[in-house]
């Protein structure tokens, strides 16, 4: 416990000296679950050229780690050495910490504003066992390596090193375990200042809430910002025309196309996973359906016919059918509605209500907001049919989104009467929260893999 | 810009007029006391110089009658929903008789209607939501005789709430239909 604490002031003693430096506008404050995650080393890498040392690269990577809610990097006074190569690590000290394993490496000049970045990921119990043992390879004997479970260098400009950083917690977390690392990716939300006479702003950030860029600032709301499959653009819902629109914007070019100005409500755009569909909620035949629509010639498709409420579609990864928020039943539960058949299915049946469902990227998983007694929470359900597990605690919890692979989901809360982003480890154990300095932060949507 | 800002300050004004309704009426007296005065001043000083004067009242044009009568209506241009709920509760039929004869009076006259709901379940539930509760209010002024074509319905779901504030009050001012001229 007391060990916990000690890290926890460690923890946030790590994140406020990063934000210090970037001045990012988001801070995570982890909040739950650092005590199920596995050990971990994250040694500062050596400098090796003279004058002050290019810093901040190991600390990105031990924040990324931590956030993923998977490991616990020790903190640096913890560490009984601060090796820079495999062949430095005194394995037994390490493996007495119970440290599973070990990032080390290098950073040398290489021209100007260019560096070498080198590491290896080791595994500190089979170093333990093998390292310096001889082994026979192609018939001569040589030093077992198989504790080296990676090692890389790269050259990179002294603009690189965060999205480098990322890249490495990216390597690091594959290796370890055998999924695939979704720190170099981003995040769309709405922000919300009333102060301000354009008070609603469209913003992407890299995942961890650094490299803040407005997209959008507008006197009237936006809504539902969703990526499209490449992560180029962002389909989104203005209010700009005193009436909701959907646009498509590119998130590198500024260029935005309005895709629908239909009598009533545009709401909900998410792109098709092949990207050349939009499903989409229109209120113009009467009430809310879906419809899906050809980006490329702007055909729309209607896929419900039901007087009752139907609205937030989501693609399955297959792309041939939808779930969404209906309230055929008298209250809004899931359905899925098969593309090809028509033929709809109620896939939530626990709670008052279940709403905004969203698929893991398998499939195999749904996510949703659930509410129960009045609570909204986030929450998760095998598909199509499994018990709901509720993840979050926190209160008004709305607009999940999954991280590309898989492992986390952000979404919206209301904490000290204010809307923030949090975090929550699809297992549930992990919760971390975004606060901001001012104004609301809403309609998380994170990235899908970037490059 | 100014005039939204104008118009949001009457949102908030209007409530706030309503409960200090005791207050503002004294107000209105003692304006009333001062009127009174002023009249007794001048009909004496008629009097000390023996004439009458006397004045017709101005015609005024229908733009402005009209004009009148829509700041009027906007004094009282709100209704207010129950949780989870798009029925319109009988203490609005005064106010909604008052805007619907208008209306009927001005067939060239269009009032948009604004949906709106509490920050509770999904933006974009809530959205639909908002929408039912606009069209509730449409309904309800064309079964008075208003043209389908003098109404608009928009919702804004829970983006632009009255009250900013996570509290069963605030969330009662913020489900709402809102008639806009």
């Amino acid at each position: 416990m007391t060990k916990l604490k000690v890290f926890f002031i460690t923890v946030c003693a790590l994140v406020v000296g990063l934000t210090g430096v970037a001045q990012a506008k988001l801070e995570i404050v982890i909040t739950e679950g650092i005590n199920t995650a596995r050990p971990i080393a994250v040694v500062p890498f050596e400098w090796k050229g003279s004058g002050p040392k290019p810093d901040g690269l190991t600390e990105v990577v031990a924040a990324d780690l931590m956030r993923s809610g998977k490991f616990n990097p020790i903190p640096l006074t913890a560490m009984p050495q601060r090796p820079s190569s495999s062949s430095q690590v005194d394995y037994t000290e390490w493996a007495s910490l119970g440290v599973e394993a070990l990032l080390v490496g290098t950073i040398a000049p290489d021209g100007l504003d260019r560096y070498t970045v080198s590491f290896e990921i080791i595994d500190v119990l089979r170093g333990q066992i093998t390292s310096g043992t001889q082994v026979l390879q192609n018939g001569q004997l040589v030093t077992s390596q198989d504790h080296i479970l990676d090692a890389r260098s790269s050259v990179i400009s002294g603009d690189q090193f965060r999205q480098y950083s990322h890249r490495i917690s990216d390597i690091f977390y594959e290796t370890l375990t055998g999924q695939r690392g979704a720190f170099m990716t981003r995040i769309a939300y709405v922000t919300v200042n009333h102060n301000s006479d354009k008070p609603y702003e469209l913003v992407v950030a890299d995942y961890d809430g650094f490299n803040e860029r407005v997209l959008l600032r507008s006197p009237e709301p936006l809504m539902s910002p969703s990526w499209s499959p490449d992560g180029n653009k962002l389909a989104y819902v203005s209010f700009e025309n005193k009436k909701p629109q959907i646009f498509i914007q590119d998130i590198y070019t500024r260029a935005r196309e309005q895709m629908t100005d239909f009598p009533g409500i545009n709401s909900s755009p998410v792109f098709s996973p092949d990207g050349k569909s939009l499903a989409m909620v229109l209120s113009k035949d009467g009430n809310p359906e879906l419809y899906v629509m050809e980006i490329a010639t702007k055909r729309l498709r209607r896929v419900t016919n039901h007087h009752a409420i139907d609205t937030e579609p989501s693609w399955s990864p297959d792309g041939n059918s939808l779930i969404f928020t209906s309230e055929r039943g008298g209250r809004p539960q899931l359905y899925s509605v098969n593309l090809s058949a028509g033929q709809v299915r109620r896939l939530t049946f626990e709670g008052e209500q279940n709403l905004g469902g969203t698929f893991s990227p398998d499939g195999k998983q749904v996510i949703m907001v659930n509410r129960t007694q009045g609570n909204y929470h986030i929450a998760r359900q095998d598909y199509p049919n499994g018990s709901m597990q509720i993840l979050t605690q926190t209160a008004l919890d709305e607009s999940p989104s999954l991280a590309p692979n898989g492992s986390m989901v952000i979404y919206s809360t209301t904490h000290n009467n204010q809307q923030v982003l949090a975090l929550v480890s699809v297992d549930g154990r992990f919760k971390a929260r975004l606060p901001t300095r001012e104004g609301e932060v809403k309609s998380p949507s994170w990235s899908p893999f970037l490059r | 810009m100014n005039a939204n800002k104008a118009l949001k300050s009457l949102f908030i004004a209007v409530p706030m007029l309503t409960l200090a309704a005791c207050s503002s009426n004294q107000g209105a007296e003692e304006a009333v006391d001062q009127q009174t005065n002023q009249q007794q001043q001048e009909q004496q000083q008629q009097e000390q110089s023996g004439v009458d004067v006397g004045a017709v009242e101005r015609q005024k044009t229908p733009e402005e009658i009209r004009a009148e009568k829509v700041a009027e209506l906007r004094q009282e241009n709100m209704i207010f929903f129950a949780f989870d709920d798009s029925r319109i509760s009988s203490e609005y039929a005064q106010v909604l008789a008052a805007h619907a004869d208008f209306l009927v009076q001005n067939p060239g006259v269009t009032v948009t209607i604004e949906g709106h709901c509490d920050e509770r379940g999904t933006p974009e539930y809530n959205i639909a939501l908002g929408e039912r509760r606009a069209k509730a209010v449409a309904q309800y002024l064309q079964n008075l005789g208003v043209s389908s074509s003098q109404v608009t319905t928009v919702s804004y779901g829970e983006e632009k709430p009255l009250i900013n504030a996570s509290n069963n009050d605030a969330y009662a001012k913020n489900r709402r239909g809102v008639l806009v001229y």
